[in-house]
């Protein structure tokens, strides 16, 4: 047969992030042993991004703290690590991409882990303002850690009441900033959480010395020489040193689409990641794709699926048929409150409050929601209640039908025997 | 300084030395096998599980109740299974030996 073929395989990976890195070394793990390449247009060695907003935003740390492999590992697994270079198009009927220095490069599997961007909303003025900053990358969150060391009266106005907003909040009242989150829904979290959270989250912020407005629409911001000014469409103001911009993200989908990939969402897989080419794969926040759980295809934004998505995309480029089939979960940590969630939540019509007691009588800061629809279970949100994260994890991995009355009652210990 | 060794699951013996920082990130930045911290090291992921030997328990010292709670996520917990994330190193950790769980 053809033995040049052997010496020439190869995978690109287009994104360098969760998705792509762990994809690149699960490539290794799975005995792919043709050349592996990431390209990502971000120069820094590829890190985590969820302490982004939460430790790595209120330590003095250089970001070589928090990476996803250390250089070393990329050498020693032989994966090749081309940073600060954007992928610019894709040819997927000669197999080629072209990177932003015109260099041409062939694959023989190509793997999009392009992920997101922070959506920057048409607001009037926002161009001009000083120190606006949307939260993504390590760059993003260096700038905002010294405009905040370098601003004596610290006002941080934060558009967007999503969990990175309120991260952000958090991380930027223990740094001593004053701090404003403006939320145009009537309530923080509306699209992932239920009322009962959203009021559990305003309370928690508003003991800090956050100050929480819904319903607050951005209109414009007016900047003079030494700070801006957010101006609501209510007609309220709000001075601000620092802006920090967090109201969702954009796929990044213009290079499938460019190359005529399917795209709804995201991009298109199937249940091996496999895009609408059998040698492209899309992972990661970048993938819209099915979830046998819900029975619907979906785009989640979470370290699990990129995790989750770039191994099983390494498996299948290894000739292994594997099915991705995650349940997905997600973290978020502010201040001493940790946040776990199992599941998704969207089509509930009903929900079981569970209150933990403790030696000391009842805990308000420990407790766990549970998302029904009818008598299934769709999802926990568990509050300082890691141990009703891993109930629920356990209870929907096996599809068991959980007792409401008997979930409602803190007197019965928490475990799945229990529930049913 | 401490000399810590992690023994992989394909039984290889790894020595590293650590001054400060968690375990897990210690492991990652010496490229350990099956400690991938996915989390970043805030106890939200459990994958970085490793057994501690028995009559090194001590030094280790015990699982938080969070930790606890996580570990059960894992199928091979046992009674000296943590999640190396939530372990600081310190001088106190010389020549404590891991095996890491996946
Ligand atoms: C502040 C913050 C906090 C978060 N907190 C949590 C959390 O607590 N828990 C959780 O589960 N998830 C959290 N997330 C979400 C999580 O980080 C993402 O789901 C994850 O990063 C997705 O990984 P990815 O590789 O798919 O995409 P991304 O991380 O978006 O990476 C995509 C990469 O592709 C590169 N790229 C894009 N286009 C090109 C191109 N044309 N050429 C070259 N390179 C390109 C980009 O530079 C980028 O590095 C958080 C995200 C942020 C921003
Ligand atoms: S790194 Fe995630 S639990 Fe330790």
């Amino acid at each position: 047969m053809e033995d040049k073929a052997i010496n020439t395989t190869r995978c690109i990976i287009i994104g360098a992030s969760h998705a792509g890195v762990n994809c690149a070394f699960a490539l290794r793990k799975a005995g792919w042993d043709g050349d592996i390449t990431l390209f990502d247009a971000d120069p820094t060695l590829p890190y985590h991004r969820p302490p982004l907003s939460k430790a790595y935003l209120t330590s003095d740390d250089g970001i070589e703290k928090n990476l996803l492999k250390s250089a070393d590992s990329y050498e020693k697994e032989n994966i090749t690590l081309n940073l600060g270079l954007t992928v610019s198009a894709i040819d997927k009927s000669n197999h080629t991409i072209t990177t932003s220095d015109g260099k041409v490069h062939s694959y023989n599997k190509l793997v999009i882990a392009t992920g997101a961007r922070p959506f920057i909303p048409p607001i009037a003025g926002l161009e001009q303002a000083h120190q606006l900053y949307p939260l993504r990358s390590a760059a993003d969150v260096n700038h905002i850690r010294s405009a905040l060391k370098q601003s004596p009266s610290k006002r941080v106005v934060i558009i967007g009441g999503g969990y990175i907003g309120l991260e952000t909040a958090a991380s930027m009242r223990k740094l001593g900033a004053s701090v404003t989150v403006l939320e145009r829904e009537q309530r923080i979290l509306a699209r992932v959480t239920a009322p009962v959270m959203s009021d559990f989250f305003s309370l928690l912020h508003a003991q800090h010395g956050v100050e929480i407005l819904t319903s607050k629409n951005v209109a414009r911001i007016t900047t003079s020489p030494d700070y801006n000014m957010v101006i609501c469409d209510d007609g309220s103001e709000y001075p601000a040193d620092i802006i920090v911009v967090g109201v969702g993200i954009r796929v990044n989908t213009e290079l499938a689409q460019a190359a005529q990939l399917d795209i709804n969402n995201g991009i298109v897989v199937d249940d091996q990641a496999r895009s609408s080419d059998p040698d492209i794969y899309a992972i990661g926040d970048c993938s819209y794709h099915f979830n046998p759980h819900y029975d619907r295809f979906i785009r989640l934004e979470s370290v699990q699926n990129a995790v989750d998505q770039a191994k099983v995309a390494a498996a299948s480029i290894c000739g292994e048929a594997p099915i991705y089939d995650s349940l997905p979960w997600f973290w978020s940590d502010q201040y001493e409150v940790k946040l776990q969630m199992v599941g998704l939540s969207t089509g509930y019509n009903n929900i079981v409050l569970r209150k933990e007691l403790s030696d000391d009588g009842l805990t308000e800061h420990k407790f766990s929601l549970w998302y029904f629809k009818d008598e299934t279970l769709l999802a926990v949100d568990a509050v300082n209640n890691a141990k009703a994260y891993v109930v629920a994890t356990k209870l929907l991995k096996s599809g068991t039908t959980v007792d409401q009355v008997k979930l409602a009652d803190n007197n019965q210990e928490l475990n799945p025997a229990n529930l049913v | 300084m401490a000399k810590i060794t992690f023994i992989t699951q394909d039984n290889i013996s790894v020595v590293v030395e650590g001054q400060s920082g968690s375990l897990m990130a210690l492991a990652v930045e010496n490229g350990i096998k099956g400690i991938d911290g996915d989390c970043g090291g805030v106890c939200s992921c459990a994958t970085c599980h490793v057994h501690v030997q028995a009559d090194q328990m001590q030094l280790a010292g015990e699982a938080s109740e969070i930790e606890k709670d996580m570990l059960e996520l894992d199928d091979n917990v046992s009674e000296f299974s943590r999640l190396c994330c939530q372990i600081e190193i310190s001088d106190a950790l010389d020549g404590i030996v891991l095996t890491v769980a996946n």
